[in-house]
């Protein structure tokens, strides 16, 4: 049952084989039996959720029903969700109840999916291990020694964990992508403007995007056909005709399945800081995809170097911006005394944000500061130019670019926490793409051995042109009908009746 | 050395429209605190800012009433800085690219003792779109103060021009053409009292003939014209005496205050914020194309230059009179009512519009838009002047009753909270007949009174017999006794002519 598709959930409920509400229970029970040890949720409100199966179930016994209805899906906690504590991972928003919902939570509720409930992540989506939550680490499922991830660590390791049937997540560097990778499932973040951020709490709002994380790429087109759509809420909200996000997945010729597939390995993807065990993986996956029926050229993203420093100047200046509404005058944290109104500022913030959080606000106040700007935010915004023109000259050359989503399989909890560089360049193959505006996603491709760690899950990274999430969701189906990395889960300890 | 003053002013119009600039929520003023601020305005986390296109129609309204540059792309960009009654910690506003480029407004600067009234070019440097922040309120709550964020988010247009007023008299002249072109054009309501309509000058002062502009100090939110002229005159007098006296001015935000009628020092320049602006990513370029400003100016009501320019072609008034009945929408309105509804004369409905009306709106501060006495009912006035029912003299007195008349009817409509229709188009008639007050042009009426009036004063009718031109103005003014005032005055000056010369 946990470890079926949303499609095969979909017709067990429509056929009346489950009841939403029995269906949600199951993941309610495995929360309560995991989640304690795993921490991939932050809140939840277990009468609500249930209320929502019920809802759903009624719907269902109306015959009213959509492909998601009656599925309980974990929302990451960046999401406002009306009446639900929406945190953002920060002790700033600890007691936050947002009175509004989310345009992504909307949508779920006006299908009928049933939020099962918040999921941790770094703190204001800051960080690559959900080691900057103020609420404490999330365990990768697959070694609880290491991280899931980050910044949408707890729906990562809720999707690996089977604690949701799917969950949401958002990417502004590769906050969907290199979790996906760490904890060996689907996530795709899509085009910068496909789904709406409003009432998603603001990191860097030229980056952010949200995007499903599921079980396999059928699942996320599921997924995305909720998520996606025009929202006149959000003026960076593409107005672009409603799509069906699984009409391609199917979509395969006779004899080679993608017989006219160009695949683009970029050199510089494959280069010194990969780690040797996980290119492998990453290769003998483009393997087979050549098997498939792909042809693979050989092509140059000469910018990519740029893109770390690039974004670490850029998402730091719009986050100091986002995060000054955090001023515990109207809601959030406030500090319990101060001597004054700019006392109560700095006391307020001081005490509700953590390190990695203030790094980037000092960040992004320097770069943004008068003498400072045209050095640095006027140079990298030039800088991103060039970046997404690298694509566009790739484009030219083959239909989706495919690497690593991470350098390496998860890493040691505590390993990287105090060398916050070492931390950034998890997420140098993900980060160009968030700066283009491009659609990615890591699909499962196998297991590797990165220094003492036992063998962990190895992502592999599919980057379409604009718009092209329905072709690359086609692409890595095909994959996912030739092999079984998407259908592996972490050998979990749970109760008998549970597993 | 003669001293010179050079100003600038920064105005702060808001903009007449149903919702704020960057969410649905409504702007009405003097609402329950905070009942005007939803989840934008309060900021919440996660929300966006979408733009009002009402408010870029406005901008774009008054780039052409100026004859501006509009920018067919500008950006919004973050104003950042943290004040309790700015919710997000940023203003959005416009830095490097404003909606309105270059422009320019012709200013009246009135007469002042023996320098007589001119004409003055102001130029426009931008205007720019922006969100107004909320108010602190202080003391409503014992020992605490209040947040108030219905005004969070209300459209702001800021008008900047570039420093070309040299006095007091000037940057009030702008102030009132400013004022009285943003509700011409009805995107402003101009209440000042309000806060819709707000100035910051800027004041520098030079010796005359050098080039170099002095350091200025910026008197902030002046809410009246009367506080500008006296901020402007305190101002300058005091940066002369300082420099008169070996000081040196250092650029600062200054307040002024309407009792001591002084300005003082708010904060230094060292102490202003670096607001680290930025292009908001929430918001796409604001792209505005030939056709947008096609329609908008399809819509554009006459401007007063051109109305005055057509009242002196068309009407053949004098520059002076057409550029009073220009000088606001009210007027003109006024004007034009009358004009329509009396059917000719413009000379003459000028004359009244001017004088009497004016003169009785004057005493008690009433407006033209609000006129009790309307445009039919003085139009009816008139065309008894014209048909020769009463003299212009008898007009007067008509007037002062048809004014006290609607006055009373506007004192009755406000007791009972009605609003009403003051009295009959036909009010003139009604009085004149009331009042007997019918001039008598009947020649034979006439001509009976005068027979009477020469029979009983035979020695002034010798005097003027003997050459004495006076003694027939004594004449008829008797018989314009003997008539009660009714005869028509030219009547019996033509009779009483032909009688003692005939």
């Amino acid at each position: 049952m946990i470890n079926s598709s949303l499609h095969t959930l979909s017709q067990m409920l429509a056929n009346k084989k489950i009841s939403s509400v029995e269906l949600t229970q199951i993941f309610l029970d495995r929360i309560d039996a995991l989640n304690p040890e795993i921490n991939a949720y932050i809140s939840l409100n277990k009468e609500k959720t249930l209320a929502q199966a019920q809802a759903a179930d009624v719907r269902i016994a109306a015959g009213n029903t959509a492909p998601l209805t009656g599925i309980p899906i974990a929302q990451k906690d960046i999401f406002c969700a009306k009446g639900w504590r929406t945190t953002c991972g920060s002790k700033m928003l600890a007691n936050f109840v947002a009175p509004y919902d989310a345009h992504v939570i909307s949508q779920f509720d006006a299908v009928g999916a049933v939020n099962l409930g918040k999921t941790n992540m770094d703190e204001f989506a800051m960080g690559s291990s959900n080691e900057t939550s103020y609420f404490g680490g999330v365990k990768n499922p697959w070694d609880f020694d290491c991280v899931p991830g980050g910044s949408s660590g707890g729906s990562a390791a809720a999707v690996a964990a089977r604690l949701c049937a799917a969950a949401t997540g958002t990417d502004t560097g590769g906050s969907i992508r290199q979790p996906a990778s760490l904890c060996g499932f689907t996530g795709l973040k899509p085009t910068y403007g496909v789904v709406s951020r409003y009432g998603m709490i603001a990191f860097a709002s030229s980056l952010d995007q949200a995007g499903p994380m599921a079980k396999s790429a059928e699942d996320c087109a599921l997924m995305m056909n909720v998520m996606a759509g025009f929202d006149e809420r959000d003026s960076t909200s593409l107005n672009r005709d409603k799509e069906d996000y699984t009409r391609e997945l199917n979509k395969a010729n006779l004899g080679l399945p993608l017989a006219d597939l160009k695949i683009g390995l970029p050199k510089e993807y494959f280069a010194e800081g990969l780690d040797a065990n996980v290119g492998k993986v990453v290769m003998d996956a483009v393997a087979e995809y050549r098997k498939l029926g792909a042809e693979i050229v050989d092509i140059s993203l000469p910018n990519t170097g740029l893109s770390i420093p690039v974004y670490y100047v850029l998402a730091p200046a719009e986050a100091s911006s986002n995060l000054s509404r955090y001023d515990g005058v109207r809601y959030g944290h406030r500090a319990a005394e101060y001597t004054d109104l700019n006392d109560m500022y700095c006391k307020s913030r001081a005490e509700g944000f953590g390190a990695e959080v203030k790094r980037r606000i000092l960040i992004g106040t320097y770069v943004l500061s008068a003498g400072y700007y045209d050095a640095y935010y006027l140079k990298a915004q030039q800088i991103r130019r060039l970046i997404a023109q690298d694509f566009v000259e790739a484009f030219k050359q083959c239909d989706v670019i495919m690497g690593p989503a991470a350098p390496s399989t998860a890493f040691k909890a505590g390993e990287k926490v105090d060398d916050p560089v070492a931390m950034y360049l998890q997420d140098i193959y993900t980060i160009s793409t968030n700066l283009a505006g491009l659609p990615g996603m890591s699909v499962p491709a196998g297991f590797a051995q990165s220094g003492d760690n036992k063998a962990l899950p190895v992502g592999l990274q599919i980057i379409g042109n604009y718009f092209d999430e329905a072709r690359m969701l086609n692409v890595a189906h095909q994959y996912q009908q030739v092999t079984d990395w998407h259908t592996r889960m972490p050998d979990l300890k749970v109760p008998e009746d549970l597993a | 050395m003669e001293w010179e003053v050079v100003i600038g002013l920064e105005t702060h119009a808001q903009l007449k429209t149903q919702s704020k600039i960057f969410s649905g929520a409504a702007i009405k003023y003097g609402a329950e605190p905070n009942t005007q601020a939803c989840e934008v305005s309060i900021a919440l986390p996660g929300v966006l800012p979408v733009l009002n296109k009402e408010a870029v129609q406005c901008a774009i309204k008054f780039g052409l009433a100026v004859n501006a540059e509009i920018a067919p792309h500008s950006v919004f960009a973050r104003k950042n800085y943290f004040y309790p009654d700015l919710p997000k910690g940023y203003q959005i506003s416009q830095f490097e690219l404003p909606v309105v480029g270059k422009g320019a407004v012709t200013i009246q600067v009135p007469a002042v003792g023996k320098n007589p009234a001119y004409e003055k070019v102001v130029h426009i440097t931008r205007a720019h779109l922006e969100e107004d922040a909320g108010k602190s309120v202080h003391g409503a709550v014992e020992g605490m103060s209040g947040i108030d964020l219905n005004r969070a988010g209300t459209p702001l247009l800021e008008i900047v021009t570039e420093p070309d007023m040299r006095s007091a008299a000037e940057a009030v002249a702008y102030a009132k053409k400013l004022h009285e072109l943003v509700q011409w054009i009805d995107i402003c309501d101009g209440n000042m009292q309000e806060g819709s309509f707000r100035c910051d000058v800027n004041v520098s002062v030079r010796h005359k003939g050098t080039e170099n502009l002095g350091t200025r100090r910026e008197i902030k939110n002046l809410n009246s014209f009367k506080f500008m002229q006296q901020a402007i005159e305190y101002e300058t007098r005091w940066q002369i005496e300082t420099l008169e006296d070996g000081g040196t001015i250092h650029q600062a935000t200054v307040l002024f205050n309407p009792d001591t009628g002084e300005t003082r020092s708010m904060r230094s320049k060292e102490e202003a914020n670096d607001y680290r602006y930025f292009p908001d990513p929430d918001l796409l370029p604001l792209v505005i194309t030939e056709e947008d400003k096609a329609r908008v100016q399809a819509d554009m009501p006459e401007l007063p230059e051109a109305m005055k320019a057509r009242f002196e072609a068309d009407y053949g008034l004098s520059s002076y009179d057409a550029a009073t009945l220009t000088s606001s929408r009210s007027i003109a309105n006024y004007f034009v009512s009358t004009l329509e509804s009396f059917g000719g004369e413009p000379k003459l409905v000028a004359n009244w519009v001017m004088g009497d009306v004016f003169a009785y709106l004057n005493q008690f501060d009433g407006l033209f838009d609000t006129c009790p006495l309307r445009p039919r009912q003085l139009a009816g006035l008139l065309k008894r002047i014209i048909d020769n029912t009463i003299s212009n003299k008898m007009a007067k007195d008509v007037f002062a009753e048809m004014c006290q008349k609607v006055g009373k009817y506007v004192a009755a409509s406000n007791s009972i909270g009605a609003t009403h229709e003051f009295g009959s188009d036909n009010l003139a008639n009604e009085i004149i007949e009331e009042k007997g007050l019918k001039q008598v042009s009947d020649t034979s009426a006439i001509e009976a009174i005068i027979d009477e009036v020469l029979a009983a004063n035979a020695a002034m009718v010798e005097e003027f017999k003997a050459g004495k031109d006076k003694a027939f103005n004594a004449l008829v003014g008797q018989a314009m006794k003997a008539s009660k005032g009714k005869a028509n005055p030219a009547q019996v000056n033509d009779i009483l002519k032909q009688k003692l010369t005939g």
